[in-house]
């Protein structure tokens, strides 16, 4: 019986927020006709409940390290143990290679960084931006198995509910790796993480310069639920950390209220910010594709704007 | 040390919203009037990397593959110019509108024919499809490590040590040699050719290859072996609501942002 596999994630003991997207999405397929949902967990039993409680039907875990080349082996079991026909990755750091990898090497390809999924006659049928945002696209596949990576924010994830129970069985298959880690380095993030805050204020080239940032992070700072963000072409200048990205390239944002300062919202910047609820923003041209989609705009030099604006705001309290 | 570098043209991926249009019947982008074709952006950074390297051994040749109708010879001139010292274009009606899938096995089986290979650099992703899996496909047909998304490289005793961008900071790993090692924007500005260096590029071969030169049948190539079919591919809508905030001067409008926004719940 087909049925769908998710690969879940887990970072420093907890199981990530686009991991029960994930879940979320099988469910909508499910609901389709695409079968019961299995997840997959290089993590605990405990995270595999998690799972489960969040909406899986069944789980498997694996003790594998988390590379991309050692959970191939134990991702292609649970494929074959679950009977999955449609696979669901994140597009994190390891799906970018997991998903690949796992297309390969069943003799198909997967459809990175999707938006909509959906079941037609039986199969899947997903839809991705491409062309940096320009365009979107369709594909099915000819092969049994499909693999796709979904974006971030994509999904909602389902409440849990504790009751939920399911099978949960540990995979020992793994595979080695040629690749040898010498170190991880963790942005150094303070605050808010920019996927979580409810506002985000980004820069982009139009700033000027680095020290600009500072009063972004006053202005974020005032607002007290805000995270900073930055632009390809701010962080390429060395003004603000990859990290802090928005974008194709970068994070995928959807806060409530995002305040895009200087940013002249090239597609592959909207990418990533697109889903936001409500955006602002500050920039000299009318015409700048950031403003066309932004629910409020001031047109006029940031520098001259952006002290008054927190003023303003610190006044309103 | 041999390098291989894959280069690909696409359409200028700083096209304008407003310039880029999409033939929905045909599946296919309509080229924008006056933009040319450009090389992948990663592409050139992955060329540069090839160059260091090369520099830094003290000898070594670097060729360059490009799968594309014959305008993506103007890509392995780029990378001629840049400094890498021959071409291969793949070029075959049997490879127009093929899938990434197709196009790593034509890539692994065009690497393999060129035979003597350390390590083999690519773009992270290319900006038309922004997908990202060719290098993934053509370490599985190759049965050799990828390490994607560097920001540096360097070469070792052991083979190559390269840091990673990652979602949430920097990796640094090691892989042994042959490997495939994915160039990111973070590795920084590729060189820049100049009149001479393109002059003398002139000069230097580009082979090209079809899909039999490569050994590949019928089966491997061509539209309809895709084993990913395009369903549909279009522009999406943008409404555009904006309401400008007034005021006689920046400041001013500043308040009144900020009182628009108190008065719709946002801050
Ligand atoms: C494959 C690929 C992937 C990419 N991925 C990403 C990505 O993930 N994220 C991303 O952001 N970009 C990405 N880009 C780059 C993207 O195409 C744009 O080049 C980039 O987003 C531009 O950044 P910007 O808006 O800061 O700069 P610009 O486009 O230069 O815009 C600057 C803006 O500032 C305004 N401005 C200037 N001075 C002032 C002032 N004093 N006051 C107010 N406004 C002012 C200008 O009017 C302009 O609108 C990618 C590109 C490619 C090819
Ligand atoms: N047609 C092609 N010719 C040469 N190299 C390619 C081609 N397609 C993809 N590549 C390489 O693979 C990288 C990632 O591409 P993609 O998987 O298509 O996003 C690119 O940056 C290139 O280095």
């Amino acid at each position: 019986m087909p049925g769908i596999l998710v690969v879940a994630e887990a970072a420093e003991g907890a199981v990530t927020p686009a991991s029960f997207e994930l879940i979320g999405a099988a469910r909508k397929l499910s609901g389709e006709g695409a079968g019961p949902v299995a997840a997959f967990i290089a993590g605990s039993e405990a995270q595999a409940k998690e799972l489960i409680a969040v909406g899986a039907d069944s789980a498997y875990t694996s003790d594998a390290a988390t590379q991309a080349d050692i959970l191939l082996p134990a991702v292609q079991a649970a494929v074959a143990q679950s009977g999955a026909d449609i696979v669901l990755i994140a597009q994190s750091s390891l799906g970018r290679d997991l998903g690949p990898m796992l297309a390969f090497a069943n003799n198909t390809g997967v459809a990175m960084d999707s938006t909509e999924l959906k079941i037609e006659a039986g199969r899947l049928r997903a839809t991705r931006s491409a062309y940096g945002g320009n365009a979107r696209a369709e594909h099915t596949w000819k092969s049994p198995l499909q693999v796709v990576t979904v974006k971030a924010k994509s999904f909602d994830a389902p409440e849990a509910d504790a009751s939920r129970s399911g099978a949960v069985t540990a995979i020992a298959e793994k595979g080695e790796s040629k690749i040898t880690v010498l170190g991880t380095e963790k942005a150094v993030s303070t605050g808010i993480r920019i996927e979580d805050a409810a506002v985000v204020v980004s820069g982009g080239r139009g700033l000027g310069d680095e020290s600009a940032f500072k009063a972004l992070e006053e202005l974020a700072g005032t607002l007290k639920v805000a995270a900073v963000g930055a632009s390809r072409a701010a962080c390429d200048l060395g003004w603000y950390p990859p990290s802090q990205q928005v974008g194709l390239t970068g994070k995928t944002v959807s806060p409530n209220l995002y305040i895009a300062i200087a940013i002249s919202g090239a597609s592959q910047h909207m990418a990533g910010m697109a889903g936001s609820k409500n955006i602002v923003s500050i920039n000299k041209d009318a015409d700048s594709n950031m403003v066309r989609v932004s629910k409020f705009a001031i047109i006029d030099d940031y520098k001259k704007v952006l002290p008054a604006l927190i003023e303003e705001i610190k006044k309103l309290g | 040390m041999n390098i291989i570098v894959c280069v690909k043209q696409i359409p200028d991926p700083e096209t304008p919203a407003a310039s880029f249009k999409v033939d929905e019947a045909a599946k296919k982008v309509i080229p924008a009037q006056g933009i040319a074709p450009v090389v992948n952006p990663y592409d050139p950074q992955a060329t540069e990397a090839a160059l260091r390297l090369k520099d830094a051994a003290g000898g070594g040749k670097v060729t360059v593959i490009s799968l594309g109708p014959d305008s993506a010879r103007d890509a392995i001139k780029h990378a001629l110019a840049m400094g890498a010292d021959e071409g291969v274009l793949l070029n075959d009606p049997a490879f127009d509108d093929i899938d990434n899938f197709q196009t790593a096995n034509a890539l692994a089986a065009a690497i393999k024919k060129i035979g003597e290979c350390d390590l083999v650099l690519m773009g992270r992703a290319s900006a038309d499809w922004d997908m990202g899996v060719v290098p993934l496909g053509v370490g599985q047909a190759l049965g050799v490590p990828v390490v994607s998304v560097a920001k540096a490289i360097e070469k070792t005793a052991n083979g190559v040590k390269v840091e990673r961008v990652l979602d949430d900071g920097f990796q640094t790993v090691e892989a042994p040699l042959p490997a495939i090692v994915t160039v990111s924007n973070e590795f920084g500005e590729p060189r820049y050719p100049q009149l001479r260096q393109i002059m003398m590029a002139a000069k230097k071969t580009v082979q090209v290859w079809s899909a039999a030169d490569l050994g590949l049948g019928a089966d491997a190539t061509g539209a309809a072996n895709r084993v990913m079919p395009l369903e549909a591919l279009y522009v999406p809508k943008v409404e555009s609501n904006v309401e400008i905030i007034e005021g006689d001067s920046p400041e001013e409008k500043a308040r009144n942002l900020a009182q628009k926004l108190r008065a719709a719940k946002l801050i």
